[in-house]
């Protein structure tokens, strides 16, 4: 018997309920929000949980680890801060200068970076970050070394954001298109050919993938993403200094895509938001917040494998079945047990 | 001029002693495992402040040093046990950040125990400087390229020619064909990891005397012993002390001839270029991959 | 010699000549030729380690030859990497699965067709209504095609759930999607009971009747000998024989070689 597929109507699809809710949450959030300690901690969680969209795409969904991703952050930080500062560039100009350096550098370094597999990989993108952030300590007159430079206000067309409101609303909206072309991406012929030659490069190379560019484009996409939200963080901190672009930070990074679900749009997000209020919630334990970070990550990994997301939903999903099957069980009587 | 030379040659040999320690603490465990244990670096700085402590708990230097390095090599045991063991089919970004998460517990330890000062060993046999060619030499450097090299040897001679050594390596060749021929392969899993520890942690304890230590300089070290570990083809024992003291000599040099405040780059400058031209490394094999 | 011979025209859709591959010591392949003409069924066959899957390796592009010639439509295009050649219409499946398990069946099926898609990223975050249109087009292709190699159970699946029986469908379906005009299947029967086989086999007639080439590695003897229109015969890497099935059955050194190698029960 011949039937079509199924396909589901958009607005049934869990992604599209995803988005509906996020938009509703970030509607939501100021109403509720009084407290300006509270705003500044949702806009820190919501340009981690843009930048993690972004790196989980290269990790989760294509499968290459970056560990250097703090780098290209640094670079949209440091040419937003020193262009304005030192050569009088309008804040805009600078953001977009610093991602196309970001751009620019990844393509270069995707050639040979991306023949690489495993480790190898994850020590040339840890080198690169690594250098990169050598750079920005060590160019102390114009960058002001260790110690960091201010970063001028943000201006768009005249207007200049400076309240943490406004703020909220840029990058709120931010978040929201990120979101919503991620899941684009991934359900698309590009998306689907990043994804492919994950599951196995050799099929995807077999089925016409260029994987070389693919990985190029997805690593040169992700770095520009970063060194923008590289850009927008200095802006909205006014105040950048190394350590944005530190081996630690890129680990969060990665730790936030991991722990939240490779490959898991959602996921991130929700990475994000535990792994930039762990360490706040952490700080109260005076000196043993490294231990107990390192511990819930070890915990985490060895628990859930995949991530949260992906985890809970597996529970949740089994759950389900379970509950299925027992009530098909009932209504089938017991006969048959 | 030589002696200028000679100076930088012999800093960089004597770091570049400690970084091929590290690196064939690598080695070890990801033969063993495939895994690269980014709580490398945190065994160098565990035995840099262990040694600290037990010498002023008032311990005679020796028995320092060797609690300095059995401490760690339990630590490394226990982390394999009970962090590594679990999930040893995961994913390499699992692992990698299981074994980073093993590392901030390690150095948080260290943080809360003996606060974020920096700490000084006092040298093995003083602190007067014998001439050679110009340069000065500081008798510690003598000690960590002394027992650096002897380790090197005893690693070899290991092995090279004891049963127990050759089980080992068996094992990171062929897992399966090692267990079929009876090897106790979970025991050769947390026997590296014991090994790679003490061999970190050696290295730890003879290179404090000349940089001092802190919780957090096992960062800088592991890292850069990862890097040494890769020069050299990861796996490759040989590469791994080339590849340090390519990396130890590198950066001396660097710092002597070009700018010191870039010195902590060029380690990673090197392989950059290394690995854009060779892939798997100066000693890494090539193989077509199987389809 | 060949049936074909005197109805088709001469170039053969694929020559290989001479072609070889070392891997360290071993000669995978050594000096192998052949022809194999448009429409047919030509199948590789040869005891275990033979060099079949490392021929379709080299021929995909997969590996590159250290010594020969393999010419497609009459050029050459030996060292050319894989995607190129997919755009030339080779297909292929795998003996060691090669599916995506990250994905849904069906989109590994949808991946096939990559090379038919409009793939711009662009386009495709903000949700362009053409490449919308042509993606829920490919659904439905994707889906006929997972019902023509017997999936219609598997639609919704995810890869990482289904049979291997399943996913060995599941690749050729894939390889459809290619629209190809030459298919290679490696033993695409190999771990599939009996009633699997013959379903595999009537895949493979309706595939070729529909004009694609399929080339296939097989060790079900019954069913090469039944489907192939010409065979060719490898043994440690190097050509032994080839001709039609009943050439064959009949050469002595294919016999030989096949008692030799102790598989009595696999003898023509
Ligand atoms: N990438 C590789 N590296 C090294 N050796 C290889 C590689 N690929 C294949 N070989 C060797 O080439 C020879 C031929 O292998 P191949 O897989 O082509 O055999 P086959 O005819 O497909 O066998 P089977 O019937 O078992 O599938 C074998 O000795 C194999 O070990
Ligand atoms: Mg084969």
């Amino acid at each position: 018997m011949i039937r079509p597929v199924i396909l589901r109507p958009m607005a049934l699809r869990p992604a599209t309920l995803g988005l509906v809710a996020l938009a509703v949450l970030v509607l939501v959030l100021p109403l509720v929000i009084s407290n300006s300690f509270y705003l500044d901690l949702v806009i820190r969680i919501a340009i981690n949980a843009i930048i993690v969209l972004g790196l989980n795409l290269l990790i989760g969904f294509a499968g290459q680890i970056s560990f250097g991703h703090a780098g290209f952050l640094g670079i949209g930080a440091y040419a937003s801060a020193v262009l304005p500062t030192h050569f009088g560039w309008p804040p805009l100009l600078a953001l977009i200068a610093g991602a196309a350096a970001a751009a620019a550098l990844a393509a270069v370094m995707a050639w040979p970076i991306f023949r690489l597999k495993g480790h190898y990989l994850a020590m040339a993108t840890l080198g690169l970050g690594i250098i990169l952030n050598l750079i920005f300590r060590n160019e102390a007159s114009y960058t002001g070394g260790p110690d960091g430079m201010a970063v001028p206000a943000m201006e768009l067309f005249g207007l200049q954001l400076s309240r943490d409101r406004q703020w909220y609303w840029v990058i709120a909206a931010l978040l929201l298109v990120s979101v919503w072309a991620s899941l684009n991406i991934i359900d698309s012929p590009f998306g689907r050919a990043l994804r492919a030659l994950h599951g196995s490069d050799v099929a995807a190379r077999v089925v016409g993938v260029d994987i070389a560019r693919y990985k190029m484009a997805i690593f040169v996409m992700s770095a520009t993403f970063a060194s923008i939200m590289g850009s927008i963080t200095a802006h909205y901190v006014g105040f950048v200094t190394p350590n944005i672009a530190d081996f630690f930070h890129s680990v969060e990074l990665v730790t936030m895509v991991v722990v939240g679900g490779m490959a898991s749009v959602f996921g991130s997000l929700l990475g994000a938001v535990l792994l930039t209020i762990l360490p706040q919630a952490l700080a109260t334990f005076e000196g043993w917040e490294t231990v107990a970070f390192g511990a819930i990550l070890i915990l985490c990994m060895i628990f859930m494998p995949r991530g949260l997301l992906p985890t809970l939903a597996a529970r949740l999903g089994s759950l389900r079945f379970a509950v299925a099957r027992l009530r098909a069980g009932r209504s089938a009587g017991e006969s048959d047990s | 001029m030589l002696a200028q030379f000679l100076q930088y040659l012999f800093s960089g040999i004597t770091i570049g002693a400690t970084y091929a320690l590290a690196a064939l603490g690598f080695t070890m465990i990801y033969n063993a495992s495939t895994v690269i244990n980014f709580a490398q670096g945190e065994f160098i700085m565990l035995g840099g402040m262990l040694a600290v402590m037990f010498q002023q708990a008032g311990f005679p230097l020796p028995l320092a040093v060797l609690l300095a390095i059995i401490v760690p090599s339990l630590v490394g045991v226990l982390m394999e046990k009970m962090v590594v063991e679990p999930v040893r089919s995961a994913d390499t970004v699992n692992i990698i950040i299981i074994t980073i998460g093993a590392s901030l517990v390690i150095r948080g330890v260290v943080q809360v125990v003996f606060g974020k000062g920096a700490f000084m060993l006092s040298s093995f046999s003083g602190d007067t400087p014998v001439e050679i060619g110009g340069a000065m030499i500081m008798p510690q450097s003598f000690w960590v390229i002394g027992v650096s090299a002897l380790v090197v040897v005893g690693l070899w001679y290991f092995f090279t020619r004891t049963l127990t050594g050759k089980a080992m390596l068996a094992t990171s060749f062929n897992r399966t064909a090692a267990e079929l021929v009876g090897i106790n392969t979970s025991w050769v899993l947390w026997m590296s990891f014991a090994m790679s520890a003490a061999v970190g942690a050696l290295g730890g304890v003879l290179v404090t005397p000349l940089t001092m230590t802190s919780y957090d300089s096992g960062i800088m070290l592991g890292l850069k012993g990862f890097v040494a570990a890769v020069v050299g083809g990861l796996g490759s024992g040989a590469g791994a002390l080339v590849g340090g003291l390519l990396v130890g000599v590198l950066e001396a040099m660097g710092a002597g001839y070009l700018s010191s405040s870039y010195k902590d780059a060029l380690p990673f400058v090197l392989i950059l270029l290394i690995l854009f031209f060779l892939p798997r490394g100066l000693f890494g094999s090539r193989q077509t991959e199987r389809v | 010699m060949m049936a074909r011979t005197s109805t088709a025209p001469a170039t053969p859709v694929l020559s290989v000549r001479d072609l070889s591959i070392n891997f360290g010591g071993v000669r995978a392949v050594q000096n192998v030729s052949f022809d194999i003409a448009s429409g047919c069924i030509y199948s590789v066959i040869g005891p275990n380690g033979a060099g079949k899957t490392t021929l379709f390796n080299l021929i995909t592009g997969v590996y590159v030859p250290t010594a020969g010639e393999i010419l497609l439509d009459g050029q050459p295009v030996q060292g050319q990497p894989p995607h190129r050649l997919a755009r030339r219409g080779v297909a292929r499946t795998f003996q060691n699965l090669q599916v995506c398990l990250n994905m849904t069946a069906l989109e590994n099926v949808m991946v096939g067709a990559h090379l038919r898609l409009d793939r711009n990223v662009l386009k495709a975050a903000f949700r362009w209504p053409s490449l919308r249109r042509a993606d829920q087009a490919l659904h439905q292709e994707a889906a006929e095609l997972m019902r023509f190699v017997g999936l219609e159970h598997a639609l919704e699946a995810r890869a990482d759930a289904m049979s291997y029986g399943a996913l060995k469908r599941l690749e050729i379906a894939r390889a459809l999607a290619m629209k190809p005009r030459l298919l290679f299947l490696d033993e695409p029967a190999a771990g599939l009971n009996p009633r699997e086989t013959l379903e595999i086999d009537e895949l493979i007639r309706k595939v070729a009747v529909s004009g694609v080439t399929v080339v296939l590695v097989e060790h079900d003897m019954k069913m090469v000998m039944s489907l192939s229109d010409r065979i060719l015969v490898l043994d440690y890497g190097k050509k032994l024989a080839e001709g039609t099935a009943a050439e064959i059955r009949q050469d002595p050194a294919v016999i030989a070689a096949y008692l030799g190698a102790g598989a009595a029960g696999e003898t023509p």
